[in-house]
């Protein structure tokens, strides 16, 4: 039988290594998987590199992560914000490495690692300093970067319903990167507000398919949380 | 002041307004965060217009009432918003498909400064310690079928904003179409800029020396 249920958040992420790459879901308050953040702090890996859309906010989240000195390199497209200090710090103290990719790069880099793709040609950064060094093909007359894929060893993403094999869908914006972080890591882990039982998940409107996922933990709504509703439900 | 000076620059809302008024029925548009999200006020009525933000929404609406925001529910500037009815939620890869595919009619960006054949700089002024950040600035202004820039002509030192060639780090060559500035509207092309329009008491020759670059 298949049941990739797990009971806690720690047990849903189980073993992680030194150096692991992971790919952490999430846009702004929509979506950022803060309950597997916290557990992974928890089981503690150490010289990570993650990729995610942002650096963190305030304290909590990949803020978290960050401060608790678990993360040897970052890759994202947007790294500032009012309160990303605790980033900040460790970027200006030379204790964090940066690589910043443009927004959707980091989507198609992450989906290709998904989907089999060695590399491919992209027009967005042509003749920028993000683009530098590498090679470039003009193809019917319009200039390409290549790209190389972005894979996980672990992902951790923030869903809405799940079942017993994975089957996920997301909740409004909520949905940005969970899809393709799904499919690019070698171990997927979504958190859901709700487990539904097998086949009750409309097949329709499965967002993510099983297949892309390992395991699903149910986490409580918190009020007014980043990525949270405004009631607890 | 002489009466060679008797002009007013659009304000902040004028100039949503002019570019709004440029916005074609049944256009998908993407507004970039900052002065850009205030053209989705100026729409004239009777154009249906479908907003993308790129973190995921087609179809999306304004701000929802105090107290009724939804978390899950923001834009690319990570602001509450609502979802009109047709809207569509989807992932980042396909949101920037859209985008890089030719499926976006028009992007409006804010801009640092704008070549006269349309290089963009508007992510970075590569300050010395600065953190970087660039989000989908280049993604949108490569891969839209117009993008057009709303910015002030003059930095608050009198220096334009329309130069040769930019001096601060590149987001895009070559892919600027149209510049709405406070003063006037001018066209990118790759012979240079073509004037569209200019606030009335502003004479060409001023407006020309303002830029410094040729006007056709």
């Amino acid at each position: 039988m298949i049941d990739k249920i797990a009971q806690t958040t720690v047990d849903a992420i189980g073993q992680v290594a030194d150096g692991a790459t992971v790919l952490l879901g999430g846009f702004g308050t929509a979506g950022m998987p803060d309950e597997l953040l916290a557990a992974l702090i928890e089981i503690g890996p150490r010289e990570l590199t993650i990729v995610s859309n942002n650096a963190g906010n305030g304290q909590v989240g990949i803020a978290a992560l960050l401060k608790a000195g678990l993360v040897r390199k970052i890759i994202c497209s947007f790294p500032r914000s009012a309160d990303s200090y605790v980033f900040d710090g460790l970027y200006r103290a030379g204790k964090i490495e940066l690589e910043l990719v443009p927004q959707g790069n980091l989507a198609e880099r992450i989906r290709a690692a998904g989907a089999g793709i060695g590399a491919f040609f992209c027009p967005t950064g042509f003749g920028t300093e993000l683009a530098g060094g590498r090679e470039t093909r003009v193809i019917d007359g319009k200039p390409y970067v290549l790209e190389y894929p972005i894979h996980g060893d672990l992902a951790l993403i923030k869903a809405e319903r799940g079942d017993r094999w994975g089957n996920l869908t997301y909740r409004k914006a909520a949905r940005n990167f969970g899809p393709v972080m799904a499919m690019a890591a070698k171990r997927t882990v979504a958190s859901v507000h709700e487990i539904a039982g097998l086949g009750s998940l409309d097949p329709e409107a499965i967002v993510t398919p099983g297949i892309f996922v390992s395991r699903i933990v149910k986490i409580e709504r918190t009020a007014t949380q980043a990525g949270g509703f405004r009631e607890a439900a | 002041m002489s009466t060679t000076m008797s002009y007013r620059r659009r304000s902040k809302d004028e100039l949503a307004a002019r570019v709004a008024q440029d916005i074609f029925d049944g256009a998908v548009v993407n507004l970039g965060i900052g002065q850009p999200t205030r053209v989705a006020n100026h729409l004239p009525p009777g154009r249906e217009v479908i907003l993308h933000s790129e973190n995921g929404i087609l179809g999306m609406g304004p701000a929802p009432a105090e107290g009724q925001e939804d978390y899950d529910l923001i834009n690319a500037g990570k602001q509450p918003v609502t979802l009109l009815a047709g809207g569509a939620y989807f992932h980042h890869a396909d949101s920037f498909a859209m985008m890089r595919g030719g499926h976006i009619d028009i992007c409006v960006l804010g801009a640092f400064q704008v070549s006269a054949t349309g290089d963009l700089a508007n992510w970075s002024t590569g300050e010395e310690g600065a953190i970087p950040a660039v989000g989908g600035a280049m993604d949108l202004a490569t891969g839209a079928r117009q993008t057009w820039v709303m910015m002030d002509l003059l930095t608050k030192q009198g220096a334009s904003k329309l130069v040769e060639r930019c001096t601060y780090p590149l987001t895009g060559l070559a892919c600027v179409k149209r510049v709405y500035t406070d003063l006037a509207t001018f066209e990118c092309t790759p012979q240079g800029l073509v004037l569209i329009d200019v606030v009335e008491g502003l004479a060409r020759e001023a407006l020309q020396a303002m830029v410094g670059l040729p006007l056709r």
